[in-house]
Order: C-alpha cells, then sequence, then structure tokens
C-alpha cells in the first residue's frame, strides 16, 4: 500500500501555489485567444516553392497594410498559417491577397484553409464558450450534490476548478492558442476529472459504512489505494488514445489533444490530492454518511 | 449477473451483427433499396465552405417607416384629420395634431381591427407602439412587429440565397435559418468559394430610371456614381422598372459591337411601362441602376414595346453570367453581410482523414497491447468487446446519418481509451472479491454488481459534458459531442451484454481455475 496520505500538505500546498501562479498568469497575461474569440482571419497556405518562407511571407503580407499579420509554420516546412485581425471586415480580403501573392509567387501556393470570423460572432463565440463552461460545472455541482454529502461534493467541484484552472494556466504561460476546440476539450477535462474523483469518492463511502473505527485520514488513503489500479490503467488508455491523437491526428487537433492531455493528467492527480483532502480537512466520517442515509 | 438465456445471447448476437453490417456499409456498396444511410463528412474533412450571412435589416425599417409616413398621411387625410409636423428619427415617426384630435388618433391606433395598426392576438400586441406627450405623438416598431419583420425578410432572403446557390450548380447546399436574421450557407466540396461570396454580398436592385437635369424633379432626384467609379450622374427617383418586372435575363453575345451583354425580358406591366417610357422620352438617357451604381446610360433611340432589352455595360462573359443569375434569381429584401466564414480546402480535408484514421489505429493498437498484457484473457474479451463497440458506434452514427468531424474522429479515439474504464472497473473489483471469495462465480457477480454505481457515476459524467457540448458548441466541435455521447451508450452496451457475455462463458467453464484473473 502506497502511503499517499502521508504528502496531503505537500501537494496541498503544491495546488495552492499552481492555482495562485495560473490565477495570476490569467489576470495578468491573460489567453491568447484565436481569431475564434477575437475575430480576424487565418489563412492556412501549403507552398510548393522554397522561396516562400515565413520571412518572405510576412514581408509580402505587412505589405498589404492588415494591421497585425502573424505567419507562422504549422507542422511542416511547406505549411504556413497566417493571421491577422482584418478589422475593416473587408469583403473580399481573400480575393485580395491572393493577387497581391500572385505578383510574386507565382501560382506555387495553395489556400488549403479560410476561416473568418466577424466582430460579432467572435464575442458570441467567446460568450457561448463561458456559459458552457460555467453550466457544465453548475450541472457536475448539481450532480454531486444529488449523489454524495456536500462535503464530498465540495472536494469533487474544487479538484474539478484545480483542473480547469491549471490547465488553462499552462495555455496562458506557453501562450498557446484558445480555440473552439479547447472549449472541447475544457468539457471533456470536467467530464473526466469528476469521474476520476467519483470512483474513488464511491469506495470511500462504501469503507465509510464498513469501518467504523478507521479515521477519514487512513480511510481516503485505503480507498486510494483499492482503486488505484483502475486510476492508473484507465488513464493510460486514455492518455495512449490522446498522445496517437496529439503526434498523428495532424496539426488542427495538436492543441485539442494537448489540452485534454494535461487535463488528464491534473484530473487523475487532482482527485487523489485535492479531492480526499477535502474530505479529511472536513472531517468526514462515518456519521457523515449515516445521517444522510437515514434522512433517505 | 452470468446468466445468459439463450433467446438474450441471439438478441446480443443479432443486435451487434446488425451494427457491425451498418458500420461496414460505409466502406462496401450494398443494395440501395436494402439500406442506403451513410456518414456523412462534415465540411472539415470532405472540404468546403461554411458561410454565415447576417441580413442588415436597418434599411428595410428605414424603408418601411418611410411608406408608413404616407400610409398615415394620407389614412387620416381622408378623415379630416390634420397631421402636423411628421418626420422620422432614429427609427421613430414623430407628428402632432390638435387637441381635437388626439383621441381619435389613438383611438385608430389602439384599435385592435385596425388595418393601419394589425394587431397579433395570439401575442397580444399590436404592430406599432404609440406613445403620445401632449399633442406629440411618437411611433415606433413594437418587439413584435419588429420580430414580424425581421422573419419575414429573413424568408424572403433564404429564398434568394438559395436560387442563387442553385443558380451556381454546387452539389447539396444546406441552407437553413439561424435566429431571426442569419443564414447559414453550407456548401461542400466548393474549392473556391469566391464567386458564391460575390454573389450573395449583392442586392441585385435594379431599377431603370431616367437622367435628368431637372432638379426640381417632382419625384426628387439623386447623384449615383458610374460602376467605373469615375463619372456621376443625377437620376430621377422615379422608377420607370425594377427588377421585379424581369421574367429572365441571359447573357448574350452581341456580335455587331463585339460584345458581352445581358439580354432582358419584362412581365407584363414591365413591357407597358417600358414602352410608355420609352415612347415619351425618345433622345433622353435611361440609366441602368443596380444597387445605387450606374451600370449604364444610353440613349433611347426608339420605342420599345416588345418587352424585351438588353443591358451593356463593358462586361466579361464572367460578369455579364453573373449580372443575369443575380437578376434571374430577384433582389434581396435587405443586405447581407457575410460574418463568419470557414473554407476547408478538399486535400487539407482528405489529409484531416488519413492523419484521423492514423491515429485511431495507433491509439486502438496501443490500448489494445496494454489490455492484453494486462489482463491475458480478460484483455483479449475487452478488446474484442472494443473492436464490437467501435463497430457499433460507427453503426449508430450511420443510422442517424450523423455528421463526422475531425473532432468527432477525436471523440472515437477518445472513446476506446475511455470505454475500457467500465471493464476495468469490473475486473479490478472482481479481483478484490476473490481475495475472499473462493467461489469464482459469487467473486464475478460480485464484481459486476458492486461496480455498477461507479460504472454508473463515470459514464453519466461524462455524458453530461457531451450533451453541454452538444447544444453549445457549433459545427467541427458538435461532431465530437456525438460521438462521445453515442459512444458512451454503445460503451455501456458493449460491456454489459457482450463483455460480460464473454466473462460469463468463460468463467463457468474454468470454475474451479485458481487465479483466474
Amino acid at each position: 500500500m502506497i502511503s499517499f496520505n502521508k504528502y496531503y500538505n505537500h501537494f496541498n500546498l503544491l495546488s495552492s501555489i499552481l492555482i495562485v501562479v495560473s490565477l495570476l498568469l490569467l489576470i495578468f497575461k491573460g489567453l491568447n485567444f484565436g481569431i475564434d474569440f477575437k475575430g480576424g482571419t487565418l489563412i492556412e497556405l501549403r507552398a510548393s516553392d522554397s522561396k516562400i518562407n515565413v520571412s518572405s511571407l510576412r514581408d509580402r503580407f505587412n505589405q498589404m497594410d492588415l494591421g497585425d499579420v502573424s505567419v507562422k509554420k504549422f507542422g511542416n516546412d511547406t505549411d504556413f498559417l497566417v493571421k491577422f485581425e482584418n478589422k475593416d471586415n473587408e469583403k473580399n480580403i481573400i480575393e485580395e491577397i491572393k493577387v497581391n501573392l500572385d505578383k510574386s509567387f507565382g501560382n506555387n501556393y495553395d489556400f488549403r484553409r479560410v476561416e473568418n470570423v466577424g466582430p460579432k460572432v467572435s464575442a458570441e463565440l467567446l460568450k457561448s464558450g463561458v456559459i458552457a463552461i460555467s453550466l457544465s460545472l453548475a450541472l457536475m455541482l448539481i450532480y454531486i450534490w444529488i449523489r454524495f454529502e456536500w462535503q464530498f461534493s465540495l472536494g469533487a467541484i474544487l479538484a474539478l476548478f484545480h483542473d480547469v484552472i491549471v490547465t488553462l494556466g499552462v495555455f496562458s504561460l506557453f501562450s498557446l492558442e484558445i480555440n473552439l476546440s479547447i472549449i472541447a476539450a475544457v468539457l471533456t477535462i470536467v467530464g473526466y476529472s469528476m469521474n476520476d474523483t467519483v470512483v474513488i469518492f464511491d469506495r470511500v463511502r462504501e469503507n465509510l459504512r464498513k469501518y467504523s473505527d478507521i479515521k477519514i485520514f487512513e480511510l481516503t488513503n485505503i480507498s486510494i489505494n483499492e482503486t488505484l489500479s483502475r486510476t492508473i490503467i484507465t488513464s493510460a488508455t486514455t492518455l495512449f488514445a490522446l498522445l496517437a491523437i496529439y503526434f498523428f491526428g495532424g496539426e488542427i487537433l495538436k492543441g485539442f489533444s494537448l489540452a485534454m492531455i494535461l487535463g488528464v493528467v491534473f484530473g487523475t492527480y487532482s482527485s487523489i490530492y485535492i479531492a480526499n483532502t477535502v474530505l479529511v480537512r472536513l472531517r468526514v466520517s462515518q456519521k457523515t454518511v449515516i445521517r444522510e442515509d437515514e434522512k433517505k | 449477473m452470468l446468466y445468459f438465456s439463450k433467446l438474450r445471447i441471439l438478441f446480443i448476437s443479432l443486435f451487434s451483427f446488425l451494427f457491425i453490417l451498418i458500420a461496414l456499409s460505409n466502406l462496401f456498396k450494398f443494395d440501395d433499396n436494402f439500406f442506403d444511410k451513410k456518414i456523412n463528412l462534415g465540411l472539415d474533412l470532405q472540404g468546403g465552405s461554411y458561410l454565415l450571412l447576417e441580413i442588415d435589416n436597418e434599411p428595410v425599417i428605414e424603408q418601411k417607416l418611410q411608406n408608413l409616413t404616407t400610409t398615415i398621411r394620407n389614412y387620416f387625410k381622408e378623415k379630416n384629420i390634420k397631421i402636423n409636423n411628421i418626420k422620422i428619427e432614429n427609427q421613430n415617426i414623430f407628428f402632432n395634431v390638435t387637441e381635437n384630435d388626439k383621441q381619435s388618433i389613438l383611438d385608430v391606433f389602439q384599435d385592435e381591427n385596425s388595418d393601419l395598426n394589425p394587431y397579433y392576438p395570439r401575442f397580444k400586441s399590436h404592430q406599432l407602439e404609440i406613445e403620445d406627450t401632449g399633442l406629440n405623438f411618437k411611433i415606433n416598431f413594437s418587439r413584435q412587429g419588429l420580430i414580424r419583420l425581421k422573419t419575414s425578410s429573413q424568408d424572403q432572403a433564404i429564398e434568394i440565397v438559395r436560387r442563387r446557390v442553385d443558380e451556381v450548380g454546387t452539389n447539396e447546399p444546406n441552407i437553413l435559418k439561424r435566429g431571426n436574421n442569419r443564414i447559414l450557407v453550407e456548401l461542400p466540396g466548393l474549392d473556391d468559394p469566391m464567386r458564391i461570396k460575390s454573389l450573395l454580398g449583392k442586392t441585385a436592385n435594379l431599377t431603370f430610371r431616367f437622367v435628368t437635369n431637372d432638379e426640381n424633379d417632382r419625384f426628387g432626384v439623386e447623384k449615383l456614381k458610374f460602376e467605373n467609379g469615375l463619372e456621376e450622374a443625377t437620376v430621377s427617383k422615379r422608377i420607370i422598372i425594377s427588377g421585379e418586372n424581369l421574367l429572365d435575363a441571359q447573357p448574350k453575345m452581341d456580335t455587331q459591337a463585339n460584345q458581352t451583354i445581358v439580354s432582358f425580358t419584362l412581365d407584363r406591366v414591365g413591357a407597358k411601362r417600358f414602352g410608355k417610357a420609352t415612347s415619351t422620352g425618345i433622345g433622353k438617357q435611361l440609366a441602368i441602376v443596380l444597387d445605387g451604381k450606374i451600370i449604364s446610360a444610353p440613349v433611347v433611340r426608339d420605342t420599345i414595346a416588345s418587352g424585351s432589352g438588353q443591358i451593356s455595360g463593358g462586361f466579361t462573359f464572367q460578369t455579364a453570367t453573373d449580372l443575369a443569375l443575380l437578376l434571374r434569381s430577384g433582389a434581396l429584401p435587405a443586405p447581407l453581410e457575410i460574418i463568419e466564414e470557414r473554407t476547408v480546402g478538399p486535400d487539407l480535408g482528405q489529409d484531416s482523414i488519413n492523419a484521423g484514421m492514423i491515429a485511431l489505429a495507433i491509439g486502438f493498437m496501443l490500448v489494445i497491447i496494454f489490455m492484453f498484457i494486462k489482463y491475458k484473457i480478460f484483455g483479449l474479451i475487452t478488446n474484442v468487446t472494443l473492436i464490437v463497440n467501435l463497430f457499433i458506434l460507427l453503426g449508430v452514427l450511420t443510422l442517424f446519418e450523423a455528421t463526422l468531424t475531425l473532432p468527432g474522429i477525436a471523440g472515437i479515439i477518445l472513446t476506446v481509451g475511455m470505454a475500457v474504464d467500465a471493464n476495468v472497473l469490473i475486473f479490478e473489483r472482481i479481483k478484490e472479491e476473490l481475495k475472499d471469495e473462493t467461489n469464482n462465480i459469487l467473486a464475478f457477480d460480485g464484481g459486476y454488481t458492486k461496480s455498477r454505481t461507479a460504472i454508473l457515476d463515470a459514464n453519466i459524467t461524462t455524458l453530461l459534458a457531451a450533451i453541454i457540448l452538444f447544444f453549445m458548441g457549433s459545427g467541427p466541435v458538435k461532431g465530437f459531442a456525438v460521438t462521445l455521447g453515442v459512444g458512451i451508450f454503445t460503451t455501456l452496451f458493449s460491456v454489459y451484454f457482450i463483455a460480460r457475455l464473454f466473462t460469463s462463458i468463460y468463467v463457468s467453464r474454468n470454475k474451479d481455475k485458481e487465479k483466474l484473473i
């Protein structure tokens, strides 16, 4: 049996630091919103001529007076991602760009993807993204509140917040782009983290009913250990799937799968070191569950 | 928990087999009459354009209010009520009346049978709202009136959009209403949406009006620019004929002048009006105005009574074709703006499919190998279940003709990773049971029963997240929510029916074996 409970305090401290740092990052550095949420235009371009590279593309685009243009390599050496704000939301901007690029590069390039999101739509997408995440947290809260005693709910929700905030913190730290698929990833993380916590909590509650003489500090440790191989196996297979998406699923899914990989790691960690320590700190005992059972 | 009746086994086998067959129908061509459903590929996988258009209703509202002032003036004139200082400001009509007439004005506007201000009994609301401060009145559209106006212009616009898209002839376009002022256009397989975009961006409001030098024209005049943006002309506001009078328009080659033209045919009313105008206006310039710009302003040389004519204006064959198309499909009630566009080229779509399939294969292999090493015979059972699960998932998606997107493929891969969870929960529980239970069958029974709540909890939480994503997400993300959500149900089915069937067969044959798992 591994003594997870020996490190409860250490990891609580670590988690608190992680959360504070993430919050500071989110407040002061902010998130790198993609065009879905900021509005603007994105062009994925594939070149068939080695003359076309980041700097020549940047030169060309900067001459077109599009505002802030970012040009990056996308996956391999021939693919590039160009983004700009396109504030006036001009109708035929893409056509103009093509004409302009033709002049310098002939037709040795190809637009593989064009996305253009107007300011109104991006504001709406951001709003619905925030609503979706808040709604999912609220629904989880209601679900867990129906299924468990309030001490458990608090533990699960704290773990959930931890996972979401720290994942977003990592995205802020490395300026990784937040787009629509990241919202999907965050929601899945919420589901996964909850799933992981609930399985351990189920066991804690079962053990609480079974043993009256074991303190919650020990009891959580027993429950974590009993469910440990399941936690590891499920996390492992999920990570296998996600790593396969990350490395082989193409550039478009990179950010999405990275967010989920982070989420699964944090989710597994938080089920053990946040959700359970809340139970310990709230001095949950056999009475907590028995009282609730009687009510029902 | 371990007992399966023959009937149940038959049912499970048939069910699984059916869905495997449905899933396979995506790969092999079956007889279409027997089964012709297929998984749709999203625009991000097959390539194509997604355009979200917003209708700018401001001009429509302005126009309606403009018409309304005339109607109000005439309506009360007939009743000998004098309306003073009528004007439009910020989408409100203002006017004032004398003390004697105040009540009769209010009566007219608040009458539920009023033909000036229609009443919608279902919403308990008039079309217009009237407010009075002393003898000054303010009239504007009520909330319900505005909604009516917007939905009606949306209805008209979607019809025109549909016609224009159909004329261009892309395969299976998807044109849908969004809210009450937006239209969603999905054009699969369209590599270059430039032409459609420029066609949808035009209102195509065509009028024929005389060029005049008389500033005091009875109908008012306006200065309009030519298409080339250089010259200008003063044009009467009196409309001789408009786009509504057109029956047909076609691009043609004028061999005499060696230029491309658009020839048009007018309806009866239009032909009559055109004939009259051209007979009285010989020698005058007739401006052909499209969306506030003059295409050309030829001099009338002869009376045109045939009801057909032609527009020239330095067209290329392409621009003439597009203009004819726009004229045939009719004018939009209001300008449209493309507020969101997402276009994926077909080769990127194919690359995404390939990458997704490779990721699925690799993810699948990793999970299968891991499960086999970890659980041996039970790993094998899990793996077989996993494969069947994958087919059932694809079968369900096919049955509902769901749209598969790139995030949707990611959802399938993720389902593979998470699907083993339920089996793992059961197997781990069985292991625990076997510690104090010597009877294999009882231990297995206990494993299934005692893990049930945890499995249910775990799946409901993921399902909740998927449901929210489905309702809040858009396009590709919705595809992820669908595969993730459907995956939960197929997983539960395959774990509780297929995997359990295999386990029960294996366990009952090895009742007395030690170290079973």
